[in-house]
């Protein structure tokens, strides 16, 4: 059996591949480039709710925000070790991520303008990522499936803290029902663009279905977020702000609207509201946590040199 | 959600463009952590630290932040010896002596559990 004939046969055996098996130059670039923004995603994703630990309402809701914080790190951290059993260093990463060079999900370059934000994400963005995430822990490659594991479990905390925020804000006044609405209003779309491009435009989904990278093509993942959410912001009492949205008795499914892709790819190319912040807010972290890190490693040094 | 994010104008993502640390950055510890009392240390993950104590310590707030385990080690990925990959094939395969398993013996029904 040649490497190939092996890798092959665990793909379609539905086995696992691990770091030290042959694998398709191909297979190893894709699972790089997916891992990386996915870790980038994750440590950029801290950005827009860290806005708001120091504004939160209550104790309580400081500590949770803090500790789903908290989880974003840890998420990338999981992730990035990944990345590396495919042999690539996590400075390499940092340093195409602070060049431009590597993308991150677009949602984390919308602003997070008010409290209500922060439970439209846990409900929206975190329902959205475990959709997805899901999916993953069935992927082909074994230390991707098993980050997405720990992954899923962390994520049902982040989307009920944020739904249960939102159930609380809708039963309260006036004023907080609206900020929940305009919340939605501004969160639902790019909810839906987190699904990436229809399949139609999506020209490496085949390959990677192949490799069971990906098992669940974008648009089918988009339906099941929408089909699963609706009834969710009918029990709040919200209006998901989407004029074609209708249950079709036929399909079993939400009929919705078009996305404004012209949005989505100017996000994508770097013109999002916060494109530009984000990324200058993780470089300035980097560069003015050096000195940490400087500082770790000459400990480490005089320690081993004494012993 | 996808992190699949379609390649756009200005992303390259070649690894060939970067300079990495070339070895300059901290070492990588294998992570291993007890569940609970009477069963065995299972490998977790993996974490970059300068020395043992901030490992254990970065050990604890990346992989224990919710009760998975009452102990951890952390070992430095370079201590950890394995079979090369073909090896660890040939291993494998070789052990294929079925009567090593219990379940190819037959016993009669009669004899009862055994």
């Amino acid at each position: 059996m040649t490497p190939e004939e092996r890798f092959d046969a665990i793909v379609a055996a539905e086995d696992k591949i691990e770091p030290s098996d042959w694998m398709p130059e191909g297979y190893r670039k894709t699972l790089i480039r997916q891992i990386a923004q996915h870790a980038h995603s994750e440590i950029i994703g801290m950005q827009p709710e860290g806005n708001w630990i120091t504004r939160a309402p209550s104790l309580h809701r400081k500590a949770i925000l803090m500790a789903k914080v908290q989880d974003e790190a840890g998420h990338g951290l999981y992730l990035y070790s990944a990345a590396e059993t495919l042999g690539v260093e996590r400075d390499q990463l940092q340093q195409l991520l602070h060049e431009g060079k590597h993308k991150y999900s677009s949602i984390f370059n919308y602003p997070t303008l008010s409290w209500a934000d922060m439970g439209a994400i846990g409900w929206l963005v975190d329902g959205a990522a475990i959709t997805n995430q899901v999916m993953l822990t069935r992927c082909s490659y074994g230390p991707y499936a098993r980050a997405m594991v720990r992954i899923c479990k962390e994520e049902s905390f982040h989307q009920r803290q944020g739904y249960e925020l939102l159930i609380r804000l809708c039963n309260g006044s006036e004023q907080q029902k609206a900020m929940a609405q305009d919340a939605l209003d501004r969160w639902w779309w790019p909810s839906l663009m987190m699904f990436g491009p229809h399949d139609t435009d999506s020209p490496h989904t085949e390959q990677s279905m192949e490799w069971k990278i990906k098992r669940v093509s974008n648009d089918e993942l988009r339906q099941q977020f929408v089909d699963m959410t609706v009834p969710q912001a009918d029990y709040l009492g919200l209006r998901i702000p989407d004029p074609e949205l209708r249950w079709n008795k036929r399909r079993g499914h939400y009929d919705f609207g078009e996305i404004d892709w012209e949005e989505f790819w100017n996000v994508v190319k770097g013109n999002g509201p916060m494109n530009r912040d984000r990324i200058a807010h993780k470089t300035r972290a980097w560069e003015e946590g050096a000195w940490v890190r400087e500082a770790a490693t000459a400990h480490a040094d005089k320690s081993r040199s004494a012993a | 959600m996808t992190y699949d994010v379609p390649i756009a104008p200005g992303e390259t993502g070649d690894l060939a463009e970067t300079t990495g640390t070339s070895g300059r950055g901290w070492p990588m510890w294998e992570v291993f952590v007890r569940a609970r009392r009477g069963i065995s240390h299972v490998h977790i993950g993996s974490l970059h630290a300068p020395d043992a104590r901030t490992a254990l310590q970065n050990a604890r707030d990346v992989y224990t932040r919710r009760g998975e385990g009452v102990s951890v080690w952390v070992v430095p990925s370079s201590e950890i010896s394995a079979f090369e990959p073909e090896a660890a094939a040939e291993y494998v395969e070789a052990n294929e002596k079925v009567y090593r398993l219990a379940t190819t013996y037959d016993i009669p029904d009669e004899v009862g559990q055994m």
